[in-house]
Order: C-alpha cells, then sequence, then structure tokens
C-alpha cells in the first residue's frame, strides 16, 4: 500500500517514514504541504498529514480530499502539535479518522497507524 | 511579563525532549534578558506569537548539543550541522510552542504561532519588539547545555 506522508518538516517526515518502514509499509511518498499533496493522491491507500504548514495547511488538504469523490474514502491521521479539543473537533468534523499530537512516542504512531491499516 | 508565563514553555520544552529525543532536561538558571543581548548560542529556533498574548519562543543551542539532541531525534547519525539539523531544531521549537499554546489555552490565553525559522551563527542576534521583555531559562542535559528564551506580553 502506497501511503502519503505530509509535512513541511523534512525531519517529521523522516521520523514518520522511519516508523512506517519499521512496521512494514516502504511505499512512502513524500508531500511539504497540501498543494504539493493533492498532485500526489494518485494511488494512495492512507495519508498522514500535519496541520500548519505553507501554501495549503493540513485542515484545508483534509477538506479537499473529503471533497473529491476518487478519495474521500481513503483514511487520513493528522499529526499536528495543534493540540486543544476545539482544534481536534474541527479536524474530526472535516474527516480525518484518527489524531496524533506532537509531541508523541513512535509506539503510539505505530498503534494508531496499525489499528488503521490493520483493521 | 508575568514569572508564571514561562513555565508553560519550561514543562513543554521537558516534555518534547523526553518523549521525542530521549533527552531529559534539567533546568538551571532564569534570567531577564536585556534589549541587543545575543542569543545564548550557536543554533536559535525562532516562533512567533500573536492572538491574546505577543512575543516569541527561542530555543537555542550550543553546536555540539544540537547534533546530539537531533541525532537521537531522527534516530540517525549526524556528522555536522546540515539542513536536516536546521530543520529539526526549528520542528523541535514547533513542538515545545504548540504544547505550550495548549496549556495556556487551558488558562484562557488564546494565541497563534507562526511557522518556525532556525538562525545559525556565532553570537547571532534576535531582534525582539523593545517593549516586550525576555526571560531566558538555562537547562543542562545529557546532550549538552542549551537555552530557552520567552519574551512576551498580554494584549489589553
Amino acid at each position: 500500500m502506497k501511503i502519503l506522508v505530509v509535512d513541511d518538516s523534512s525531519t517529521m517526515r523522516r521520523i514518520i517514514k522511519n516508523t512506517l518502514v519499521r512496521i512494514g509499509y516502504d511505499d512512502i511518498v513524500e508531500a511539504e504541504h497540501g498543494v504539493d499533496a493533492l498532485s500526489k493522491l494518485d494511488g494512495v491507500g492512507m495519508v498522514l498529514t500535519d496541520w500548519n504548514m505553507p501554501v495549503m495547511d493540513g485542515l484545508t488538504l483534509v477538506n479537499s480530499i473529503r471533497s473529491n469523490d476518487q478519495y474521500k474514502t481513503v483514511p487520513i491521521i493528522m499529526v499536528t502539535t495543534e493540540a486543544a479539543k476545539e482544534e481536534i473537533v474541527v479536524a474530526i468534523k472535516a474527516g480525518v479518522n484518527d489524531y496524533i499530537i506532537k509531541p508523541f512516542n513512535q509506539n503510539t504512531l505505530q498503534e494508531k497507524i496499525s489499528k488503521i491499516l490493520g483493521g | 511579563m508575568k514569572a508564571e508565563y514561562i513555565n508553560p514553555f519550561i514543562e513543554s520544552t521537558i516534555n518534547a525532549l523526553k518523549t521525542m529525543a530521549m533527552v531529559s532536561p534539567k533546568r538551571e538558571k532564569l534570567q531577564v534578558k536585556k534589549d541587543g543581548e545575543s542569543a545564548m548560542y550557536d543554533i536559535s529556533g525562532i516562533i512567533g506569537l500573536a492572538g491574546g498574548v505577543v512575543g516569541s519562543v527561542v530555543l537555542s543551542f550550543p553546536k555540539e548539543t544540537a547534533m546530539k539532541i537531533v541525532a537521537s531525534f531522527i534516530g540517525e547519525d549526524v556528522p555536522d550541522v546540515n539542513k536536516d539539523v536546521l530543520d529539526a531544531i526549528g520542528e523541535l521549537t514547533n513542538i515545545v510552542a504548540g504544547s505550550a499554546k495548549k496549556i495556556f489555552y487551558e488558562q484562557g490565553h488564546h494565541f497563534k504561532i507562526s511557522l518556525p525559522n532556525v538562525v545559525y551563527g556565532k553570537d547571532h542576534k534576535i531582534n525582539r519588539a523593545r517593549d516586550v521583555p525576555c526571560i531566558s531559562v538555562t537547562f543542562s542535559s545529557d546532550a549538552g547545555p542549551f537555552a530557552i528564551e520567552v519574551s512576551l506580553k498580554e494584549v489589553q
């Protein structure tokens, strides 16, 4: 399965990528922001995205994916520093399947990914 | 600037480094910074705060500390200060500011944080608004010393 990792930080993309490889997913595409991500959705089975990014933020990206018939059911996990309850509610309403708050333990990331992909 | 405003940043710094880089920082000295003073160390991650409070938070590291922390953060050897190190320091600053923002939010102070900028160079200066006081806190850790600098004031 192809997984799209969207974050303006190359460090965060690398940490997420290393975790994905460790749990057996090595077909990974990277994007630096929402616009970049929208051009790389073809064949993607899951999206992990940051919220605060330049050009197009993660929430706008989620809304775009959910309003596109071809990709609206693709699982999305938001990985972000936005940790207030109200913000989590906004993201869930926009259609994210799960939410990970930075700083996170890599086991948490692994569990949430496995829960969605394994279930 | 109220002294209690520094605590969410101290707490968030310790938590972020423990959780993501397996580094355990210990708080050392707290002091008020004078206008025009240089950053404490070689590499500084900077994030602006705007909304119910305005100001900035800076995480400043000596080169050696930054390289050790980033190596642990990304789980790979870091041969020198390259763009990966600068990006990682920016991301760490982002995580600290984001965590502190949540604590402030729960106390009724709402603000937004900017995307991070990173400055690298000996004795670099960070230009802050003159009427916003700045407090610096130094830390020791198994990766070496570092500091945070918080400049913040409430908007009436």
